[in-house]
């Protein structure tokens, strides 16, 4: 048993301070640590500057790009870069179409497509979801029939996080209903662009565009864009899946969160006295602070069993539960520690460049909108329902 | 023991309920929330011509003389509507304070007119570092000219923006968190001083923090006793209490309807998800939460008139800390059982989910109650 980091998993950790010391812009993790909106030219101008270090495709083979790192690389990564305010990246491009690329996709797609999601040329979003389709995926619709050299698509996506953004789009499509569900999936790479295809905003109960609808109307594909095999997408959308669930625990962004709140809890003022010094809340933090201690490790002993390689198994999915019910405990928290400022909403202070005075606290304006904002965690990325039923399913044979 | 309304009660309820059905659609109150004042004035209108604006105010007044009961009626209709009017800010809990410690020349000013729903009142006793806690007052009020000077800042006053009057608080002695030394004024809301900061709150309604900068008063807009505001305060919020109780019971009501609507509609793997057990669980578990509540808004309307007691204290922090968190659940959970959809502005399900929250942050939050609770426990 050592659950210390080795010398050079230390010297790691100091290259990865000294660099985020040197180069993340201030005004970027301002805008992370004070939960403001980021713009899309913010994401892409740290992108610029992770791709000039080769540190933006972390887990790509190096031949492509990447650099390979180790499971506990990418997590000393995690730690430091929410400690510091790093914005996340948009995913969909980078950690999720150019895995599968990388893995079922011919050379010809990966010679062009992931130079692109390399240099920020091109943004992807993910077209998984449809309105009928949810925690029931493989129930999708969207229908794509193959004419020639194209396939013409028909239907429509949903929760399209970033669509607004987006330039490209990888989606699940039904090239087969004469079988059973999951065998009739293709995996399709499609051009935003195409006549045809139109982007509508969801809004949600905090007033955020995040999430859009995604119409496909006789869209026509070429049929080099597909991905592998027709029919065989299904196997390639789980692959995909158990990427996007090891990073949904966010036990580096609850840390984050936690650091936050701590700070916020010291500004208040309660009876006369800093809030943290209240009996009520500061067992309240303590006993959100201990959750986390637990699954940080539990973080860790996943990570430290992929070491030799290989994906993790269901406990993942346990991980995900805990690991999102922690962080809304967190938003629930901050949130309470504002008593009444809770209500205002003054979206004015979620601007960058806000610089009037602030109703009650600096960081107060987005705390009620987070709060409900993430309460999709426990529901995107398979609901957390979704997830107990697969480790009672892998783990417990039931 | 009955626990049915009176046919007089009964047809109160189903006045109001009838109202807000026809004018209260959720596409509408959107709009509502969208203007100025930040509510609908015809509403409002509506519900005076009715007389329901003056329902707990006693019959010289041209009230109705109800109690905590007719009140809870009116509330919960109210509730199940998430109507903005500023009928618990100004009917109950404004019009209250006037009508517990002002002078009879004070409540001819002000109630006829709260009453029927011409004028509307505020009322603003937090501050920025009160944390729920109204003998928290730091607010100045010093004898000058005959009157008071008022100096301070007031947090978070719910329809501050639009009153005709507001009740504010502030201390003419004592320190900080006494409660001897507060004394109550009735602001006319264009008096010279008086700065706002309006914004929305994030539940669709309106409200502003009121900055006090050297507002001269004459002396008759001090109401009661000067400096023995205190009981006035706590026995009027304990009303108000009682009434978010009944308007919190209300939006649960509409947030489990529409879950279970939504169980039994919406299907995934070839079924309507409420045929999964973990669902059934939960909507059962949300039915509980709500009957909790509803049996705690029952027991604080009961005790809302009633002269003080520990008891009725007591009471009154229970009713207030099961709603917080029976709401919180319904409102959390409901969410989970719908999936993205009741996270989006479109859906009416969120906009209650998030009233519910926002009710635990008016009059004290649960862990507030909590405390508060505790510290009246009677020995065994």
């Amino acid at each position: 048993m050592n659950m210390n980091y080795t010398t050079e998993e230390l010297a790691f950790r100091d290259e990865v301070r000294a660099f985020l010391d040197e180069k993340l812009p201030a005004d970027i993790a301002a805008k992370v640590k004070g939960f403001r909106h980021l713009s899309k030219e913010d994401h892409q101008r740290w992108q610029k500057i992770l791709s000039a270090q080769g540190w933006y495709a972390s887990h790509w083979p190096e031949e492509y790009g990447g650099v390979e790192w180790t499971p506990v690389q990418k997590h000393i990564w995690d730690e430091e870069s929410c400690r510091y305010g790093v914005p996340r990246s948009v995913p969909f491009g980078v950690n999720m179409v150019a895995p599968v690329i990388i893995k079922f996709g011919n050379e010809e797609q990966k010679q062009k497509y992931l130079p692109r999601i390399l240099s920020g040329e091109d943004w992807w979003c993910q077209g998984y979801s449809e309105p009928g389709a949810g925690s029931d995926l493989a129930s999708l619709k969207t229908r794509a029939v193959r004419e020639g050299d194209h396939y013409i698509v028909n239907g429509q996506k949903t929760w399209t996080t970033l669509g607004q953004y987006a330039n490209m789009i990888f989606c699940l499509v039904r090239t087969n209903t004469e079988v059973k569900a999951q065998a009739g999936i293709s995996f399709l790479l499609i051009d935003m662009n195409t006549p045809g295809i139109s982007v509508r905003p969801i809004i949600t109960l905090d007033g955020e565009h995040e999430v859009n609808e995604v119409f496909f109307e006789d869209v026509k594909v070429p049929v080099e864009n597909l991905v592998g095999e027709e029919d065989k997408g299904w196997t390639y959308a789980k692959f995909l899946l158990t990427y996007e669930r090891t990073g949904l625990a966010g036990i580096g962004l609850s840390k984050a969160a936690l650091s936050h709140l701590k700070a916020l809890a010291s500004r208040r003022i309660k009876n006369g006295r800093p809030l943290i010094e209240d009996t009520t809340f500061s067992q309240r933090i303590a006993k959100v602070e201990i959750d986390l201690m637990a699954a940080g490790i539990s973080n860790l002993r996943i990570i430290a069993s992929v070491e030799g390689g290989g994906m993790p198994g269901a406990e993942s999915s346990m991980l995900k539960v805990k690991g999102t019910e922690i962080r809304q405990s967190i938003n629930d928290l901050a949130r309470r520690a504002i008593g009444p400022y809770a209500i205002p909403f003054v979206e004015e202070e979620l601007n960058h460049d806000y610089d009037g005075e602030f109703l009650s606290d600096e960081n107060a304006a987005p705390l009620s909108a987070q709060y409900f904002n993430n309460r999709k965690l426990s529901i995107f990325g398979g609901s957390n329902e979704i997830q107990k039923n697969i480790v009672s399913k892998m783990i417990l044979g039931l | 023991m009955d626990f049915r309304l009176n046919e007089e009660q009964q047809m109160l309820q189903d006045t109001v309920a009838r109202l807000v059905r026809g004018e209260y659609s959720f596409e509408k109150r959107l709009e509502f929330s969208e203007t100025e004042a930040g509510f609908s004035v015809d509403f409002w209108k509506q519900l005076s011509e009715l007389g329901l604006t003056a329902v707990p105010f006693s019959e010289e007044l041209g009230g109705f003389g109800g109690g905590g009961v007719e009140v809870q009626s009116v509330m919960t209709e109210l509730g199940r509507g998430l109507c903005l009017e500023p009928y618990l800010q100004s009917v109950i809990f404004g019009g209250g304070l006037i009508d517990h410690a002002g002078s009879d020349s004070q409540k001819e000013i002000w109630l006829g007119g709260i009453a029927s729903g011409e004028l509307q009142a505020a009322v603003a006793l937090q501050e920025p570092q009160s944390f729920y806690d109204l003998n928290n007052v730091e607010t100045r009020a010093e004898k000058k000219d005959g009157g008071y000077l008022l100096n301070g800042r007031k947090a978070v006053v719910i329809g501050g923006h639009c009153a005709d009057v507001i009740v504010v608080s502030a201390r003419t002695s004592g320190d900080a968190r006494d409660s001897g030394g507060i004394s109550l004024f009735a602001l006319k809301s264009d008096t010279a001083g008086i700065e706002r900061r309006v914004y929305p709150t994030i539940d669709g309604s309106k409200g502003c923090d009121l900055l006090l900068n050297n507002v001269q008063v004459d002396a008759d807009a001090l109401l009661g006793e000067e400096g023995k505001a205190a009981e006035v305060i706590e026995y009027q919020a304990g009303r108000a209490i009682a009434a978010l109780c009944a308007e919190a019971v209300g939006v649960m009501e509409v947030a489990n309807e529409l879950t279970l609507d939504y169980l039994k509609q919406r299907k995934q793997f070839g079924v309507p998800i409420g045929k999964f057990q973990v669902l059934q669980h939960r909507m059962v578990d949300m039915m509980s939460e709500l009957e909790q509540a509803r049996s705690m808004a029952i027991l604080a309307a009961s005790v809302a008139d009633e002269e003080q007691s520990d008891e009725r204290r007591r009471v009154l922090a229970a009713a207030k800390n099961v709603i917080g968190r029976s709401g919180q659940f319904i409102s959390e959970q409901g969410i989970q059982s719908h999936g993205g959809i009741g996270m989006t502005w479109e859906y009416n399900f969120a906009h209650y989910a998030k009233r519910l929250i926002m009710i635990n942050h008016q009059l004290g939050d649960d862990d507030f109650h909590l405390e508060h609770y505790a510290s009246l426990l009677q020995a065994g």
